[in-house]
């Protein structure tokens, strides 16, 4: 009585759940400054280690962070990659440069494109700037910075990148 | 089993909906206290750390990685997760402390379920072939167990009433309850059918909330020089997935986990159960042959709020903080997971 059967190999159940999504007190007060076009990190009351976007604690001390700290546009590229492989959905087009940014005044990085740069030159150290939208445009959202830009400032040491007060390195 | 000292347990009120905080910010002020109540100034003083939570409940991919933040891991500190209710992150803690790894463990479960449709989260846990392709929420499941109890006359509508105002009753004791007063079974059996056979009364709240622990080797709780309650044992079983399969009316899993857990060595005096649903606590009461010598519930139970992967440790720090009171010498703490009381924790705390 044995049926020839169709080897099952797998089934489609899709999973769509609704939720309501919250940023957190301390990510929502840096996408209200964003919207102004102002970075604002928090500083550990403990390291003094700022930290952009801010989510509330250090994550070395463990403590609640408070004080709100407003950082430069102008940013040192820690460390970077070159994307040559198109994503699904992105509508950037490669080759295009991601990079892990600190901008002045932090002493955390956050991750953002390059562009208006020649990509084979990028390398750490290298001093950056935001290239924000048209402020009509802007929203609660890091896409507020379209990208950063090389500007012609000297290289900032590797031991003193993520160090910089938000003067910059001459300050 | 070498007896394991709890040395400190707080938990953040059970609310509705704990706005906008992200899961670091819902565990930092209750980890704050913790340390405060075992001396201890952050989880750099413990040798092992363990979470339970579930990123399903937020809806944020590795919100377990992001809680890592509230706890100050530099230098790096022993760092573990069950992506369960942290009950059973309390369990790996005493594997650990047993194995000679760790003296002491910091175990903290948090929960931000406000952000999604709970119900239709937890279908999400059912076998993923056959049952969650269809949706079946927790609720109706639980309604289905309660319908059969109730057509096998093994309970009335009546008993799952009273089990809801002695919760609520008893939840006004408790500063962290979310629903609380002095209702009546009949005020109960007033209100319209919501799922039926299940009343809103019947089912727990929908809670945010996380709460933490302290323990160690009971030669770490005396060096510390603090006030302890002992674990003396501590066991869990779980039963197949498959519904059909199971009889709804009757929790073999939590009877066998005490009996492991040598419960039935002396009197109990207390007994926090996880009962999500009022006929649930009728079956956990039956499963371990509680009698009118043990509170049940003296809390209120996670009827009077449920904080989902933080309610089952929860359990056992209403048990220890009655020890530490002297209101009991000996109680038992249970915690579940899964539909239908699938799977099942239980832990015997003495005093020391």
């Amino acid at each position: 009585m044995s049926e020839e059967l169709d080897m099952i190999t797998g089934i489609k159940a899709p999973v769509y759940l609704k939720y309501n999504f919250t940023a957190g007190a301390a990510a929502a007060r840096f996408l209200t400054q964003i919207k102004k076009g102002v970075l604002t990190g928090q500083r550990c009351p403990k390291c003094s280690a700022v930290y952009v976007p801010p989510r509330g604690s250090c994550a070395a001390c463990g403590v609640a962070t408070q004080e709100e700290v407003e950082l430069a546009d102008k940013a040192t590229v820690q460390s970077f990659t070159i994307v040559s492989i198109p994503i699904p959905n992105n509508p950037i087009q490669p080759p295009y440069v991601i990079a892990n940014l600190v901008p002045d005044g932090a002493n955390i990085s956050f991750i953002h494109l390059l562009s208006e740069c020649v990509n084979e030159e990028v390398h750490i150290g290298q001093r950056v700037q935001a290239v924000w939208k048209p402020e009509g445009e802007w929203d609660y959202a890091m896409d507020n910075i379209r990208y950063f830009k090389p500007i012609d400032e000297a290289d900032v040491p590797v031991d003193r990148i993520g160090k910089l007060p938000v003067s910059g390195l001459e300050g | 089993m070498k007896k394991i000292a709890i040395v400190a347990y707080q938990q953040t009120d059970s609310v509705a909906d704990a706005g906008a905080v992200n899961e670091v910010e819902l565990i930092m002020p209750v980890l704050a206290r913790t340390f405060k109540q075992a001396g201890l100034q952050s989880a750099q003083d413990v040798d092992f750390v363990c979470s339970g939570s579930c990123d399903y409940l937020q809806g944020a991919a590795f919100a377990f990685v992001a809680g890592v933040d509230a706890l100050g891991a530099v230098p790096p500190i022993k760092e573990s997760h069950v992506e369960m209710d942290a009950a059973w992150a309390l369990y790996e803690s005493m594997l650990k402390i047993s194995m000679g790894h760790a003296d002491s463990a910091l175990i903290y479960g948090f929960g931000k379920s406000s952000p999604g449709e709970l119900p239709i989260v937890l279908s999400q846990q059912l076998d993923p072939y056959y049952l969650a392709p269809l949706w079946v929420d927790s609720i109706s499941l639980a309604a289905m167990q309660a319908r059969l109890m109730l057509d096998q006359g093994l309970i009335t509508e009546r008993d799952m009433a009273e089990v809801v105002s002695r919760s609520r009753r008893n939840a006004r004791n408790n500063p962290h309850a979310q629903l609380s007063g002095d209702i009546s079974p009949e005020d109960v059996l007033a209100e319209e059918t919501y799922l039926s056979p299940l009343r809103k009364s019947d089912c727990c709240p929908v809670s945010d909330g996380a709460s933490a622990m302290v323990i160690a080797t009971v030669e770490k709780a005396r060096e510390w020089g603090l006030p302890y309650a002992v674990i003396s044992g501590i066991d869990h079983c779980i039963e197949t997935h498959n519904l059909g399969m199971r009889d709804l009316t009757d929790s073999v899993s939590t009877r066998t986990a005490a009996k492991r857990a040598g419960m039935d060595t002396g009197k109990v005096d207390v007994a926090e159960l996880y009962a999500p649903f009022s006929h649930q606590e009728i079956i956990l009461s039956h499963a371990l042959g509680l009698g009118k010598e043990t509170s049940i519930n003296p809390s209120g139970g996670v009827l009077a709020g449920n904080l989902m992967m933080a309610s089952g440790l929860s359990r056992l720090g209403e048990v220890f903080n009655r020890i530490l009171s002297g209101e009991a010498q000996r109680g038992i703490a249970h915690a579940t997971s899964g539909p239908c009381l699938q799977h099942n924790l239980v832990t015997v705390v003495e005093k020391a």
